[in-house]
């Protein structure tokens, strides 16, 4: 499946999300929130490029993980992304969808 | 002589135990094996006791039966490991080892969880991951005159991931024998997208869910259990009722391995996911539910790294580089009620496929498709985990990588 974002053309996955990273940038992050109903602030930005990090870093993404990160709390969490947060915060970070495994 | 101690005789400290036995040997090697207790639990089976299937006696045998003369069993409860030094601490003496395999798998923390202890813990909330959870269940079930029942997974991973669908499966056959089931409104609660782990399940299998008027609620991380408003809240303050609450708490670890500082977040040692060595320290394997690799923690999963740990243990003595292997193969029946069942079998990077098991073509079994005779397998398992799959016997033609023959790739993924 392919996306257009900002007038450039991205491949995403089924669920819509990046499946390179690389092409991954602001711009594309605010679109893909507005699609998502989040109206992105700094905090927000914060949160997104922290996942993203982690990510780079090989950490496997979880609500529990966010818990210990020392970032944030799992309710800040939710307020900033309803719903589903992990969910949500990673397909605007531009990383793969969580595997919550097995 | 030099000393191979495992940690552990469930499942795969006891399969290890008689692989070695006969592969070791004797004139340089001694092997121990230590577990805390003298009962060893056929942890499959829990899920049947709730529901009458099965009783006490098929699930719980004497422990020192499986282990293999020529290997001294220690029955103990382990204090730490201590890796620089090769020793680990029991409650009052301490053993050296040369090599250690760990196999202390791993078990529910309901203290994770707010509110789960509170006043309706064993009299409207339950688990089925323990013996005496299982049989605590049973006796409710068997007086329960019906209402709301949520059945729910805290976080995962969790050993054994489709049991708790399973249970909501089984119970909606259960009710429905009972002449019940008008009145019980079963709801499963998953932290997951779907109700399946795999996505490919989920979109195959999830006809299952509406067939049984099982309703869902997806992607809820639960934050605390109200005990007084008897209701599940999550993080994003959405609440579920219910009158009967069956849930499996969050799995972790041993504490032991805490203790000793071996583990991850949740107790987890991290593993090398092919090999099955310790990541840090090079004579210490991990098998079974005590690992972090992504493989599921099935009996059957620990059955095929056994043979894959074997070799490596024997690679490992004599010097040699270890087999980067193990493939994350799982094989497991799902019981879907009404004595029908599907299987499921996949591996780290193969997502459950259509097809016949095992052999291509004829079957007899059919994989990811309801059947009575994967009925049949799933209860026959109990019969070849007493007498093959602990003393280390193969399983007839299932072999410990995936195969790929008589499978069917008609399923997208995502
Ligand atoms: C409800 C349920 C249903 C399941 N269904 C299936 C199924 O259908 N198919 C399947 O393949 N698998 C199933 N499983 C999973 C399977 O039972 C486990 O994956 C398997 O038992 C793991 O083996 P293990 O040896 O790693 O851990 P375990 O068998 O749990 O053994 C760990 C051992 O270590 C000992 N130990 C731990 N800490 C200490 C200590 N400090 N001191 C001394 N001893 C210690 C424990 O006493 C225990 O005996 C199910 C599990 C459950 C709970």
């Amino acid at each position: 499946m392919d996306l257009n974002i900002a007038g450039i053309r991205l491949d995403v996955t089924e669920d819509g999300y990046l499946t390179d990273v690389s092409q991954w940038n602001k711009d594309i992050g605010l679109e893909i929130a507005k699609n998502e109903g989040i109206e992105m602030t700094d905090r927000h930005w914060e949160v997104v490029s922290w996942l993203q990090e982690q990510v780079k870093n090989d950490v496997a993404l979880s609500i529990r993980g966010i818990k210990k990160s020392g970032v944030l709390d799992i309710k800040e969490f939710y307020a900033l992304f309803p719903k589903g947060p992990l969910k949500i915060s990673t397909k605007i970070a531009g990383v793969p969808k969580p595997k919550s495994c097995i | 002589m030099k000393n191979l101690i495992i940690l552990g005789a469930g499942t795969s400290g006891t399969m290890m135990a008689n692989h070695l036995v006969s592969k070791l040997p004797k004139k340089d090697w001694s092997i121990t094996i230590i577990d805390q207790y003298k009962t060893h639990y056929y942890q499959p089976g829990f899920l049947f006791l709730p529901f009458d299937t099965y009783t006490e006696d098929q699930v719980k045998k004497v422990g020192k039966k499986f282990i293999p003369k020529g290997v001294n069993y220690i029955q103990k409860k382990i204090d730490k490991i201590l890796p620089v030094d090769n020793q680990v601490v029991l409650e009052d003496e301490t053993l050296d080892y040369d090599l250690l395999i760990i196999a202390t798998g791993s078990k529910i923390v309901p203290e994770e969880t707010e509110g789960l202890l509170g006043p309706l813990w064993k009299k409207d909330i339950f688990d089925f991951y323990t013996f005496e959870g299982a049989l605590a269940l049973r006796n409710k079930l068997r007086e329960w005159d019906g209402g709301k029942l949520v059945i729910h997974i805290t976080e995962m991973p969790i050993k054994c991931p489709v049991a708790p669908l399973e249970f909501a499966f089984l119970a909606d056959s259960y009710f429905t024998k009972k002449g019940m089931r008008d009145k019980v409104e079963i709801t499963y609660v998953t932290p997951l997208s779907g109700a399946f782990t795999k996505p490919t399940c989920s979109k195959s299998l999830s006809y299952l869910l509406s067939e049984k008027g099982i309703h869902m609620e997806a992607d809820f991380a639960i934050e605390r259990v109200d005990n007084e408003k008897k209701e599940i809240v999550d993080y994003g303050d959405k609440t579920i009722p219910f009158d009967l609450l069956v849930t499996v708490p969050t799995n972790m670890g041993d504490e032991l391995i805490e203790r000793s500082g071996l583990g991850d977040d949740l107790n987890f040692i991290p593993t090398h996911k092919h090999t099955l060595q310790s990541i840090e320290h090079e004579n210490i394997f991990v098998i079974g539910d005590a690992t972090n690799v992504p493989a599921s923690k099935a009996g059957s999963v620990a059955h095929f790294q056994a043979e894959t740990l074997t070799d490596n243990i024997l690679l490992y003595i004599k010097g040699y580089t270890l087999k980067e292997e193990f493939d994350g193969h799982a094989n497991c029946f799902i019981e879907t009620g009404n004595n029908k069942a599907l299987l499921i079998d996949f591996n780290y990077n193969t997502e459950p496929v259509h097809g016949t098991f095992p052999f291509p073509k004829i079957g007899p079994l059919k994989l990811l498709k309801e059947s009575i005779f994967n009925h049949w397998g799933k209860l026959a398992f109990r019969w070849i985990y007493w007498n093959m799959l602990l003393k280390g016997i193969a399983i007839p033609f299932v072999s410990r990588n995936m195969s790929f023959k008589g499978k069917i790739f008609d399923i997208k993924r995502n």
